[in-house]
């Protein structure tokens, strides 16, 4: 049975990482962390990570992020750093986000999309100031997006011979990032360092020192729908910050399993699965991330699609699914009608919501299909159950925004 | 009637403390061990490269999954079992065990009619967790060819093959 499972694994979550990205596996800084805090490593992605930590199961993983504080290595995603005054112009022409709107110090949700409207990624831009901007994008897509950050460059230097523009791409080894999630990381974060954490809402970030390690960067974001921060650490000192959040008993480590039902429960899309170059971000309930200011003026790839899309209607969209009862659905299974007579669409993540005490999935399905409230069917092992559309976050956010 | 009782489960789910299960995960390990030693003279488990248990006495075979499939796969969140009087044939797809993280196909590692099913695992599937010899077993078939056992490993050949990469 075990093979089979493993598999399903794969199928899942890892599969498209596979595909694209080398074979032999590479450590962060924190492997040998991870080993001795009891972590049960796996391949992800071409990285090494705990699936896990042998103190608690996924679920209690979970629940503990929800309640406490939770340390995720995300080290493997990829950092870039831009440097030059041109620096907007430039990210603009493959992104959705309006980087020039952007204050200094915030950081935005946006995607690089292709000429026919797809998701080729997405990403965190943050401004540190207007010659400055600093990317966080997926591990999966490390390759393509480094590809994708250097062609346009190429060609956008071609026609600004004069720009000074440059591209750093992080390696694990120089710079990890750790994500201290849940509603007690900023009382956790809060003693090691002299920032104010009061004053740094949801989406902003400040350079400071965390647990007296200078060079590091701090942004109030996570993937877990709890209030949280992304914490960029010269690599050599990971394992002394991570000590640090440790100590005192508060936060626990928690691995890929408790982030991946934690994201689902938030609603939040795992590239690949989720959302890829096949679907727009109106299909995929994105809208929000197409600034006002780029639908007007129509600068970015796949335009004209998406913003034809955003004023007359999808024929398709991601939505929400939440079963009481039977077994939790996977990527990959069918979604049928309420009569269960044809299939509709098709699950693109699906996992029993730990604290939801329900399974939650998300999928796609015609746009007639997708009011909440609606009965579907999933069909899983050959059997069908009854699941209805949900509104998504499926667990309510709780992150520290700023008061209106 | 698998569906009324899948909420309680979660529910049961959510409100284990790490502690708690802590205890109850050591107290029945010993239970199991005291158990499982008196039994063994009885009857041999043997177990499939899928790492699936069958106990056979007489003409009944007792199926579970072992102590490192049970690792391996984590908290058991919801268990499909094989309904009564289901015609399996060796290695037939027949169920599955779900944990937060994925599903995991269970395959019958013999022939014949299903006579049981472990309905208190469907009820509380982490009994696959705490107990994978003894209470989280999760079904029962009447043999129709004993021989197909020699085709399975003896504990020996199973630790041995847990040694093995080709798991």
């Amino acid at each position: 049975m075990l093979s089979s499972k493993l598999a399903n694994l794969g199928k899942t979550v890892f599969v498209r990482f596979f595909a694209t990205e080398a074979a032999k596996p590479a450590a962060t800084s924190l492997y040998n962390f991870h080993v001795e805090k009891g972590g049960k490593i796996v391949n992800f992605g071409g990285f090494l990570l705990p699936v896990q930590y042998s103190d608690q199961g996924i679920a209690n993983s979970h629940l503990y992020t929800r309640k406490n504080a939770s340390l995720f290595d995300v080290s493997h995603m990829l950092q870039t750093e831009i440097t030059g005054p041109d620096g907007v112009q430039y990210l603009e022409k493959l992104c959705t986000a309006d980087v020039q709107g952007l204050k200094e110090g915030s950081a935005v949700l946006t995607v690089f999309t292709n000429e026919k409207g797809g998701i080729l990624d997405d990403l965190i831009i943050t401004k540190i100031d207007s010659n400055h901007l600093y990317i966080v994008s997926n591990a999966a897509r490390k390759e393509h997006d480094q590809q994708l950050l250097l062609k346009a460059l190429e060609k956008y230097k071609q026609t600004n011979k004069s720009s000074q523009l440059k591209i750093r791409f992080f390696d694990p080894k120089e710079r990890s990032l750790l994500a201290l999630q849940g509603p007690k990381a900023a009382e956790v974060l809060q003693k090691l360092t002299d920032v104010d954490l009061s004053k740094l809402y949801f989406m902003t970030s400040v350079p400071c020192s965390v647990a007296g390690v200078t060079a590091c960067r701090i942004t109030r974001c996570g993937y877990t729908g709890e209030d949280g921060f992304e914490i960029s650490v010269p690599a050599f000192k990971t394992g002394d910050v991570a000590n640090e959040l440790l100590n005192g008993g508060v936060t626990k480590l928690a691995g890929l399993g408790a982030r991946d039902s934690l994201r689902l429960e938030a609603g939040l899309c795992l590239y690949g699965n989720d959302i890829t170059a096949e679907t727009t971000p109106v299909e995929a309930g994105l809208t929000w991330l197409v600034a006002k200011r780029r639908r007007e003026v129509k600068d970015f790839p796949g335009a004209d699609i998406i913003v034809k899309q955003i004023k007359e209607g999808v024929s398709r969209k991601r939505i929400g699914l939440v079963s009481s009862s039977g077994p939790p659905a996977r990527h990959d299974a069918a979604i049928f009608n309420e009569d269960g007579s044809q299939q509709i669409g098709i699950v693109t993540s699906g996992c029993p919501g730990p604290s939801l005490g329900k399974n939650v999935a998300m999928g796609y399905v015609p746009t007639e299909f997708s009011k909440v409230g609606a009965k579907l069917n999933l069909k899983i092992r050959e059997k069908l159950y009854e699941a209805v559309v949900t509104k998504m976050p499926f667990v309510k956010a709780n992150y520290y925004t700023k008061p209106k | 009637m698998v569906i009324s009782r899948v909420v309680v489960r979660a529910a049961r789910l959510v409100n284990k403390s790490p502690i708690f299960n802590q205890i109850t995960t050591n107290s029945s390990l010993q239970t199991v061990r005291l158990i499982s030693t008196s039994r063994c003279n009885l009857a041999e488990r043997f177990y499939t490269d899928k790492h699936e248990w069958v106990q056979v006495e007489g003409k009944i075979g007792v199926i579970g999954i072992s102590q490192y499939a049970q690792e391996a796969l984590g908290d058991v969140v919801y268990a499909q079992l094989p309904d009564v009087d289901t015609q399996l044939k060796q290695k037939d797809e027949c169920g599955a065990l779900e944990s937060v993280k994925a599903a995991s196909e269970l395959f019958s590692p013999v022939s014949g009619r299903v006579i049981e099913k472990n309905t208190e695992v469907e009820d509380s599937p982490s009994l696959i967790n705490t107990s994978c010899y003894e209470k989280g077993w999760l079904f029962k078939v009447e043999l129709t060819n004993k021989k197909e056992i020699s085709a399975l490993m003896n504990e020996a050949q199973y630790t041995e093959f847990l040694k093995s990469d080709h798991h």
